[in-house]
């Protein structure tokens, strides 16, 4: 569980310090938030209100451990989204927060970990790894599985460059179409699941991408071996008071703003293959 | 010194095979080694083999017009390349790029559709471990189909 803000419903202003571009429609901004104390844990999402537009939850994607800064990358799919990503190191948003769950880094202590990400789900999972690269002692084998749809699409390249340059932790990206001047692999992300170099049995796997790879993955990850119980998914639904009262994001019998987003795959895995939830 | 069934064994695709079987398979085998850029076969050319990857990756490519060669799905060790050999007209349905230093084993393909010919057994038990392969690849070509990450809302946890 997590501790709600004092008062939920009520935006605080944060500046954007700074914006970097990723691909072509998404960007990381930084925000300081007014409360210095602003910290969140790997998993939790934030409201973000573009003032005059309207407010949607992002995912919170920087490091942990970095008290009193919210990093949010956002991709630009409608209205509140592209005022988002148009704004300027100094302008003010709205932000209520952090809320939901996290992923599970004490259960993965000692045990190997495996992440699957698809396209923008590496978001959610980046806090994950500042983490566990920080605490890398504290971690097994530890194996990151990244998919995108073109080498355009990837986010954070830089990064995932020296996590790859690491000697603890093994990087494979895959992207589902490619030029010839790619020399990365070519395929669906759950393809790379068999080159994951870690015991299944003893591996907790962190799952985050669109529902349908989750769907996969999640097989995936079952016939290779790894429990259902050690398989986490972080689900997206459309969060509007993200304190679990006003029902909208409300997923069979569970409301995702407060239950979620991640959830314990053995428990929501039938809600993947219910039509209209 | 290992012999070549013994080493053929320990490929994923030989494990738990009789070894009547590998010897049967290790009679049509050679050992190839490609370059990096390299290709292993060209579209259209006759499918008169299959290959076990070894060590390195290949690239599956086919020719767009207006966008050049586009890569469809790597490939790597331990996987098999080349199934075209075994369908008629036997010729192969998109090239086949080594993308870096390729050690692998070759099959001469009539010499295993021969024996598979007189020795079901062996067929069975050839499309008992190809056919996983195919299933496999059809199922990832499917979700690649669905163009998952471009519904694009992940991190935007909703479409505002």
């Amino acid at each position: 569980m997590y501790a709600v803000p004092p008062d939920p419903y009520l935006p605080e202003p944060a500046v954007v310090v700074r914006r970097r571009r990723e691909t072509q429609d998404t960007w990381t901004l930084e925000l300081r938030p007014a409360s210095e104390e602003f910290c969140f844990q790997p998993g939790q999402f934030n409201m973000l209100y573009a003032f005059g537009v309207g407010e949607v939850p992002v995912s919170l994607s920087g490091p942990p451990d970095r008290r009193g800064v919210a990093v949010h990358t956002v991709r630009a799919v409608g209205a509140v989204t592209t005022a988002l990503v148009q704004l300027r190191p100094g302008a003010v948003v709205g932000v209520r927060g952090p809320f939901g769950t996290t992923w599970p880094l004490a259960e993965a202590e000692g045990r190997d970990l495996l992440v699957v990400a698809g396209g923008i789900g590496l978001a959610p999972l980046r806090p994950v790894l500042y983490h566990v690269l920080t605490h890398r002692e504290r971690y097994g084998r530890v194996a990151v599985l990244y998919g995108a749809r073109t080498p355009q699409d990837l986010l954070y390249r830089v990064e995932l460059g020296r996590w790859r340059n690491r000697l603890d932790v093994q990087v494979e990206v895959t992207v589902d179409r490619a030029d010839h001047t790619w020399r990365g692999h070519v395929g669906v992300v759950t393809t790379l699941l068999p080159r994951a170099a870690v015991d299944p049995g003893e591996t907790v796997a962190l799952v985050c991408g669109p529902e349908v790879m989750m769907r996969f993955a999640a097989a995936g990850l079952e016939r290779l071996g790894v429990p259902r119980e050690s398989i986490y998914v972080s689900v997206e639904r459309n969060m509007k008071c993200a304190v679990g009262l006003c029902g909208h994001c409300q997923w069979g019998p569970h409301v995702v703003c407060r239950q979620g987003p991640v959830f314990r795959y053995g428990d929501v895995g039938w809600l993947f293959r219910v039509h209209e939830v | 010194m290992k012999s070549l069934e013994e080493v053929l064994a320990e490929h994923p695709f030989f494990r738990g095979m009789k070894e009547e079987h590998i010897r049967l398979f290790a009679g049509c085998a050679a050992h190839v080694r490609f370059e990096a850029g390299a290709f292993l076969f060209r579209e259209g050319d006759p499918a008169d083999r299959f290959f076990l990857l070894r060590h390195g990756r290949v690239a599956l490519e086919v020719q767009v017009p207006g966008r050049g060669p586009t890569v469809i799905q790597t490939l790597g060790e331990g996987d098999v390349v080349g199934w075209s050999w075994m369908v008629p007209p036997y010729r192969w349905a998109f090239d086949g790029r080594a993308l870096e230093l390729v050690r692998a084993w070759s099959f001469d393909a009539a010499c295993i559709r021969g024996k598979a010919e007189r020795d079901p057994s062996l067929g069975y038990e050839l499309l008992r471990r190809l056919l996983p392969v195919v299933v496999e690849r059809l199922q990832a070509t499917r979700l690649q189909l669905l163009d998952v990450y471009g519904e694009g809302k992940r991190s935007v946890r909703s479409p505002a």
